[in-house]
């Protein structure tokens, strides 16, 4: 232990705590840009420089240990000159076009200026002109906002072990960028949109795709549908001003409706369609000596992932598609045909945790209806804006249900959005249908939580199944990384690409930390116990679209619209070559 | 230092053998790099992913070390390399008008490579012989005590 003073009052901390900690322990906040909870303590931005009595240079109390004994001042005009400092240089170089900015009013840099009080920059205004990065249809770098904290590099490598963005270059010439600053649809992104939650200012950002949805919604000849994630129930409230953790989903319902959707369907429905696909898969695969471990596939940056980096597991992939573009599929086709609305009329919207899933939308194997089944997706960041830009407020919202036919959905399908929570829901269906008999215990406790790699086995009839949960790529890595050596003794692994699963997605409201995406989880945990059905194969619509539409798991019908297969793809961007004997010598 | 202007690149084999030299030690990257430029001429982008792959680290880290020292390039350079000093005491001592001079007589901004191939202007920190400032170096050689007139008379050399 180490008792330390810290402005006059003293504390005492482990050894080894950063001053940081130790002065949040007495409630006091040193201001900070450049650290980020969840990640590696980069110390650059020195925003949250204190004076120790005995240095001679100020440090940052982000990454200084403290010692027993120290003294410490965190408001010396001393600190506070170093800081406006170095905050009038970052300003110098950062645009000043805040009311334009995607994260006005949600900005770490923003907040430290009001903060400061900067009334005055006396560096000439300087931008250094980079060019943005529009090649993808899910994120946005915007170079020149940059402010070199390193966070989004800390999480592409060390949290995401994706390793696409890097620190090129040095000193004032520094910048953040894909390697031999090619744009992101080169090079092997995830597009899981991490990167965003970890950028304390606007440099990185999802596609806003709201304005095509303006369109559609104010088109009389478009019938526009729009899905909800099991996720975005959990997350949306935050958008509109309430803590996180709220469990929306009725308010949401009736606030989709106000903006002027003509159906909303949920694609908790389809995320239980994909647990009864996907669980006579495995029962299939288990039957008939297929590949096995079967991982999951409802996460479009894990799937891109593994098409990158792992192109020769991709036959242990699931075949079916995401609850996202089964509920694309559907809606051009099976409701289409209930409504009696011809399908080139409607306009399919979804609300995503997710930046991967624009990609995903955008792939071109994702029109089996004929269609492009999913035409825009969008984020809980981008609908709060829509929800906030149309004066909906959520204290004068009654509950309202979703709609039919796709409107219906289980326990099973909410926890969809928790990591773990595909693994279970798959358990509680694949033990039922395999045994004939009714789980004994509804809950699998040992699949849920933040733990990076959850593991458990579960008897189902004669045999002992074992499952593996991953969140996060780097966590999946692992996995991933024993399965290629042939050491990974599993049947069936969940991978879900953002930690914390979907609630934790790249496309979530702004914070989202590891307490945040824990607190959402719960409540899906909580929406779950709350539900009349908890098991997928109970869900009424399912029968009913079997009955009807799609004949039986793994039918013909489900082949061609449930779904689908990969792609390899590079992990390198495209280079010249030189032959040898041609080379320079 | 014999090496092409409009170099080739590196052929896969030869990076191998380098990579093998330093028995593939994601430690070695410097050394690794430092290899590959003195065969290449500069850090060529294959050659980048062909590390990348071989040391299992991620390419766009090797990108970051190949183009934070200066004295890395991944692009072609001109068989003579002329590095300008652009530290304190050069600086005093009228490393601008050096500068200016060679711009001049080469007629490419600093940065640059001559259509030709031949020369390539850049910028270099402290060469260490502060006593003789201003000073540039050509490839391995140091010219001290510089000069507006001078520049001409040394470029005569290598020309």
């Amino acid at each position: 232990m180490a008792m330390v003073t810290i402005d006059g009052r003293r504390v005492e901390v482990d050894a080894g705590t950063t001053i940081l900690n130790a002065a949040k322990k007495l409630g006091i906040d040193i201001p900070t840009l450049c650290y980020h909870p969840d990640l590696a303590v980069q110390a650059v931005c020195r925003i949250c420089v204190v004076d120790i009595e005995g240095q001679k240079l100020l440090q940052p109390a982000c990454a200084f240990p403290v010692q027993d004994g120290m003294v410490v001042y965190t408001n010396t005009p001393r600190v506070r000159q170093a800081r406006k400092m170095n905050l009038e240089l970052l300003l110098a170089r950062h645009p000043q076009d805040c009311l334009q900015c995607v994260r006005n009013r949600n900005c770490e840099l923003q907040a430290l200026a009001e903060r400061f009080g900067m009334r005055e920059i006396r560096f000439e205004h300087e931008l250094r002109g980079l060019p943005e990065d529009h090649s993808t249809p899910a994120i946005v770098r915007e170079p020149d906002k940059c402010i070199l904290c390193r966070r989004c590099v800390s999480m592409c490598h060390d949290v995401q072990a994706a390793g696409v963005l890097f620190p090129s270059r040095r000193g004032a010439h520094t910048l953040v960028t894909p390697v031999f600053g090619r744009g992101l649809d080169e090079v092997a992104c995830a597009l899981c949109g991490q990167c965003i939650h970890a950028c304390p200012v606007g440099a990185i950002t999802e596609r806003d795709d709201t304005e095509r949805v303006w369109q559609a919604l104010a088109d009389p000849n478009k019938h526009v549908v729009i899905q909800t994630a099991p996720a975005t129930r959990v997350s949306i409230g935050e958008e509109m001003g309430l803590p996180p953790g709220q469990i929306i989903t009725g308010k949401l319902v009736a606030a989709l409706r106000r903006l002027g959707f003509d159906k909303v369907m949920d694609t908790d429905f389809t995320a239980d369609l994909t647990i009864i696909e996907e669980g006579n898969e495995f029962l299939k695969r288990l039957k008939e000596g297929g590949v096995l471990p079967m991982i999951t596939s409802c996460s479009p940056g894990w799937v891109k992932f593994g098409e990158h980096f792992y192109p020769d597991l991709l036959k242990h992939i699931s075949t079916c598609k995401s609850p996202q573009q089964m509920f694309g599929a559907l809606v051009k086709t099976y409701y289409a045909q209930k409504a009696g609305i011809d399908p080139k009329d409607i306009f399919s919207v979804s609300l995503m945790p997710c930046t991967a899933k624009k990609y995903e939308a955008d792939r071109p194997e994702m029109r089996d209806s004929g269609y492009k089944d999913v035409d825009v997706v969008l984020t809980s960041r981008e609908l709060g804006r829509m929800l906030r830009e149309a004066g909906i407020n959520f204290d004068d919202l009654p509950e309202e249900e979703h709609d039919d036919p796709m409107g219906i959905s289980t326990g099973a399908a909410a926890i969809f959005g928790a990591t773990g929570g595909v693994m279970e829901a798959a358990l509680r269906t694949v033990y039922e249908v395999a045994t004939g008999s009714e789980l004994p215990k509804i809950d699998f406790e040992q699949v849920r939580g933040l733990g990076g790699i959850k593991e458990a086995t579960v008897r189902v009839g004669g045999l002992d199944v074992r499952v593996a949960v991953a969140h996060g790529l780097g966590n999946a890595k692992k996995i991933l990384d024993l399965m290629r050596e042939g050491q990974a003794n599993y049947h069936f692994v969940e991978i879900m690409c953002c930690p914390g699963g979907c609630v934790g997605g790249g496309g979530q409201p702004i914070p989202t930390t590891m307490e945040i995406r824990g607190i959402r989880g719960a409540a899906l945990y909580e929406a779950d116990k709350g539900l009349p059905y908890r098991k997928s194969h109970e869900n009424p619509a399912i029968k009913q679209i079997y009955a009807e539409f799609l004949g039986e798991p793994l039918g013909e019908v489900s082949h061609h619209l449930l779904h689908t297969h990969y792609t390899p793809r590079e992990k390198y961007p495209a280079v010249a070559k030189a032959v040898c004997g041609e080379a320079a010598g | 230092m014999e090496q092409a202007a409009k170099s080739a690149g590196i052929c896969s084999a030869k990076v191998s053998e380098i990579l093998q030299k330093y028995s593939r030690r994601p430690d070695a990257l410097v050394s690794i790099l430092h290899d590959v430029q003195k065969e290449a001429g500069y850090i060529p982008e294959e050659a980048i992913t062909e590390i990348a792959s071989r040391l299992d680290i991620p390419v766009s880290k090797v990108y970051g070390v190949a183009t934070f020292y200066t004295l890395f390039s991944t692009r072609p350079k001109g068989k003579y390399i002329i590095r300008v000093c652009q530290d304190a005491p050069c600086h005093v001592l009228g490393a601008k008008a050096i500068v200016e001079t060679l711009e001049k007589e080469l007629g490419i901004p600093m940065g640059d490579t001559t259509s030709d191939g031949k020369f390539t202007l850049e910028y270099t920190s402290c060469l260490g012989v502060c006593g003789v400032a201003p000073a540039i170096m050509i490839n391995e050689a140091v010219y001290g005590n510089l000069t507006p007139e001078r520049v001409p008379l040394i470029l005569k050399e290598y020309k």
